[in-house]
Order: C-alpha cells, then sequence, then structure tokens
C-alpha cells in the first residue's frame, strides 16, 4: 500500500504538472476571453471525468446487484465519491469562468442546472451510504445509483426547457464551432491526463473500500469467535 | 393468491388502519396548513402575484406534507416483525409496493382536495386556463412524488436516523416531478402557456421511476 501511495502521489504531481504547463504556458492566448478561457482545459476535463465516474458508478451498481460482488460495491463506492469531487471541481471552475466573461457567478440555465441537480444527487447518494446500517448498505446504495442515473436525462429534458444560456458545445456544436490546432492540441492532453487521474483517484480510493471492507469482516469474525 | 388480490388486501388494511386513526392525514393536513400560512407571511403576495407563485406554494405544501405520511409507511410494518414475515412469506412483494404507493397517492390526494379551497381563500386565486388539466397535474405530479417517495421511505428506514434521511434522498430525485408540477401549474393558473409539454414529462417521469420501483422492490426489501 504504502509502495502504491508513493508511486500515485508522484504521478498526480507529475500529470497535475504537465497540464498545467501546457495550459498555463504553451497554449496561445484566446482571441475574445483572453486568459480567462485557460479554464475551460481544467473545467471540461473535469466534468469529462466527473461524467465517467457517475456512469462507472451505475454501471458498478448494477453489476453488484447482479452478482453481489464485493468488488464492485467498492468500485461503486469509489467512482461517486471521485465522481461528486470532480463535478464539484467543474462547478466552482465554472463560477470562476461565468464571472469575468458572464459578469455573474450563476445562472440557471439549462445545463448549469443540470450538473448542479446530478451533483445532489450524487451527494445524496454518499449521505445514504454513510448512514445506512451494516451489511444493507451496498443493496441499498446500487438501488439508489439506479434511481440517480435515470433521474439525468428526465432532469436534462425538462430544465432545457427553460432557456439556455452556456456556451454551445464547442466540439461538433455546428458552423462557427471548433478550436484553433494550438488549443485543440492542449485541451486533448490536458483531457487523457485528468481522466489518468482520474483512474488513479478511483484506483487509490477503491484498494481503500476494499481494505475498508476486509476490516469489517474481520471484526465481525472476532465477535463471531468471541461469543463462541 | 393473485398479486391484485394480494394489493387489494394490502390496500384495504392500510386504509381502515387510516381510517380509524386518521394519524397520516391529520399530521400533514395540520403541516400543510402551517406552511400555507408560513408562506403567506413571508411573502405577503397580492392576488397578481400569488397567481405567478401560487404553483412553487402549492407544490412545496404538499412535498413537505406528503414525507410527514412517507415517513410512516413502512413503520407499522417494523413493529411485530410484519416485513420480516412478508419476507419469507410466497406473496410477491410487489403486491406489498403496490398497496403502499396507492395507499399514500390516496392520502395525499385526499389533502390536495381539502387543501385546494384554503389556497384559494387564502391567496385569492382563480384558474384562467382549463381547470381540468389542473387534476391531470396533479395525479400524475402526485403519484410522481409518492412512488418514488414510497420506494425511499423502504430505503431509509433502514438507515439510521429514518425521519431526516428520506427528504434527503428523495428531493435531488424529485426535482424534475416538481419543476415539471410548478411550471405546469403556473402556466394553468395564469393561461399565459401550454403545459402540454409538462404533462408529457410527468407522465414519462411516473412510468420510468414506477418500472424502476417494481423492478428494485424485491431485491430492496430482501436486503441483508
Amino acid at each position: 500500500m504504502k509502495k502504491l501511495a508513493i508511486t500515485s502521489i508522484v504521478l498526480i504531481v507529475a500529470l497535475l504538472g504537465i497540464t498545467s504547463y501546457f495550459a498555463l504556458a504553451v497554449a496561445p492566448t484566446e482571441a475574445t476571453m483572453g486568459d480567462v478561457q485557460r479554464i475551460f482545459y481544467y473545467h471540461v476535463s473535469s466534468g469529462w471525468v466527473g461524467m465517467l465516474c457517475f456512469f462507472v458508478n451505475f454501471v458498478a451498481s448494477i453489476v453488484y446487484l447482479w452478482k453481489r460482488s464485493a468488488a464492485s460495491d467498492a468500485l461503486a463506492e469509489a467512482s461517486a465519491e471521485v465522481g461528486v469531487v470532480f463535478c464539484g471541481v467543474l462547478l466552482l471552475l465554472g463560477t470562476l469562468w461565468a464571472k469575468p466573461v458572464w459578469g455573474i457567478w450563476w445562472t440557471w440555465d439549462a445545463r448549469l442546472t443540470t450538473t448542479l441537480v446530478l451533483w445532489l444527487i450524487y451527494v445524496s447518494y454518499l449521505v445514504l451510504r454513510r448512514f445506512s446500517a451494516g451489511g444493507q448498505t451496498q443493496v441499498l446504495a446500487a438501488a439508489f445509483a439506479i434511481f440517480g442515473f435515470a433521474d439525468v436525462p428526465i432532469v436534462y429534458m425538462s430544465i432545457r426547457w427553460f432557456r439556455t444560456q452556456h456556451p454551445s458545445p464547442v466540439i461538433g456544436g455546428g458552423a462557427g464551432s471548433g478550436m484553433a490546432p494550438a488549443i485543440w492540441h492542449v485541451f486533448l492532453l490536458t483531457l487523457v491526463a485528468f481522466t489518468i487521474l482520474g483512474a488513479v483517484f478511483v484506483w487509490l480510493r477503491y484498494k481503500l473500500a476494499t481494505q475498508e471492507q476486509a476490516l469489517e469482516s474481520a471484526h465481525a469474525q472476532a465477535a463471531l469467535k468471541g461469543v463462541a | 393468491m393473485s398479486v391484485l388480490r394480494l394489493t387489494r388486501a394490502t390496500l384495504m388494511k392500510d386504509l381502515r388502519m387510516e381510517w380509524r386513526s386518521k394519524d397520516a392525514i391529520n399530521s400533514m393536513l395540520f403541516f400543510a396548513l402551517l406552511v400555507v400560512v408560513i408562506f403567506s407571511f413571508a411573502f405577503n403576495p397580492t392576488a397578481e402575484e400569488s397567481r405567478l407563485i401560487a404553483g412553487g406554494l402549492i407544490w412545496v405544501a404538499f412535498l413537505f406534507a406528503a414525507v410527514v405520511a412517507l415517513n410512516q409507511t413502512w413503520a407499522r410494518e417494523l413493529r411485530n416483525q410484519v416485513l420480516d414475515a412478508y419476507r419469507v412469506s410466497p406473496a410477491p412483494p410487489n403486491a406489498l409496493f403496490l398497496a403502499k404507493a396507492l395507499g399514500n397517492f390516496l392520502f395525499v390526494v385526499v389533502l390536495e382536495c381539502l387543501m385546494a379551497p384554503l389556497f384559494v381563500i387564502f391567496y385569492e386565486l382563480r384558474s384562467v386556463g382549463p381547470l381540468w388539466q389542473l387534476i391531470v397535474v396533479a395525479l400524475l405530479g402526485t403519484w410522481a412524488l409518492v412512488v418514488n417517495g414510497t420506494f425511499f421511505a423502504a430505503l431509509s428506514i433502514r438507515t439510521r436516523s429514518r425521519e431526516i434521511m428520506l427528504p434527503l434522498i428523495l428531493f435531488p430525485i424529485s426535482i424534475p416531478a416538481l419543476l415539471g408540477m410548478v411550471d405546469a401549474t403556473t402556466s394553468i393558473l395564469t393561461g399565459e402557456a401550454s403545459p402540454d409539454f409538462w404533462i408529457k414529462m410527468l407522465a414519462v417521469y411516473d412510468i420510468v421511476f414506477t418500472a424502476i420501483c417494481l423492478l428494485l422492490f424485491e431485491t430492496v426489501l430482501n436486503a441483508e
């Protein structure tokens, strides 16, 4: 575990260092927004990792309900926690970007609101995990995860019915979308780096969760022996 | 026994118990009344303003009040190990779930019928749009709250601090349903927009979550 932790820390520092160097120094300054645009690299990458984590959580929850394997439950817990963190970073960076560009910190637009609701759903997933008792946690959490994931498209559809202020998709968003090649390369680099970063976090949290499970069952065994 | 007969038996039992004790309906009614009075003090709206905010007000009051009844759904089945008995019996779990959800649905609908005149009196409400649409929205919206609420009550009863847990997990999931109910009600009351999209959205929400509830209830009932 110690070796794993040291390797991970080195990897995390290296990944953050490389992305920061490219996003802050190498990438050209954007024409209309200036340096504020550099938030974009972190913002979109965190969002991507967050959504990926929630998807992993959904798949792991289904696998848990199906196979009842402790590993898939540990993965579900790990990915939900990491997902909430990255989704939180996404929201935070979004407000930091919005203030100078839009002139407001927050607006109740479709994508912002959907992301906030998504974040709330997975926070309540973590609250449910924390508060449920003993051996039932896994089943209850897995059931709730399916509700949460099914809610996302409905949330998006219903909130879209209001109005949209978020910039339209930069990638594949039709005429006028797209990025300069230099920005595109840096963006791809941060995206890959953040995906690895997210995977490292999930992996570490997964290891921790499996050790917690092992500790719990050891306690249960010891208690049983004490009674006998 | 068939699912239908079992559902009916459980539902009638719950309705009879409620008829004799009136626990759920009384506490919901009083709670909703308090919310109405407190909102009136907090916002002090004129008749024109209240038509704009009434959609939100009505549904927030009903949502909070419904949680009171939902929290009691499974509590009486825990006493005397009724749920454990149900688990070992060959009875289909979904019959139990449907009965509980229908029971809660009826309680909340009764609450809405009793509270509607109060809203009219306190907020001088008058609908500009067609009234029958309001009934459709109320039925679809109430089922949306109650079906997930009944399921999540079964989750939260297994946790520490049960009563606090239910709103914490129910409200985030119910946000689109609440949004649909509020916006549809406001557009009917003001007569300025068509609630068609929201009615369809609520119908989709109801179908999706009823299906998931029925799919997962057995798993949750047997969680150990």
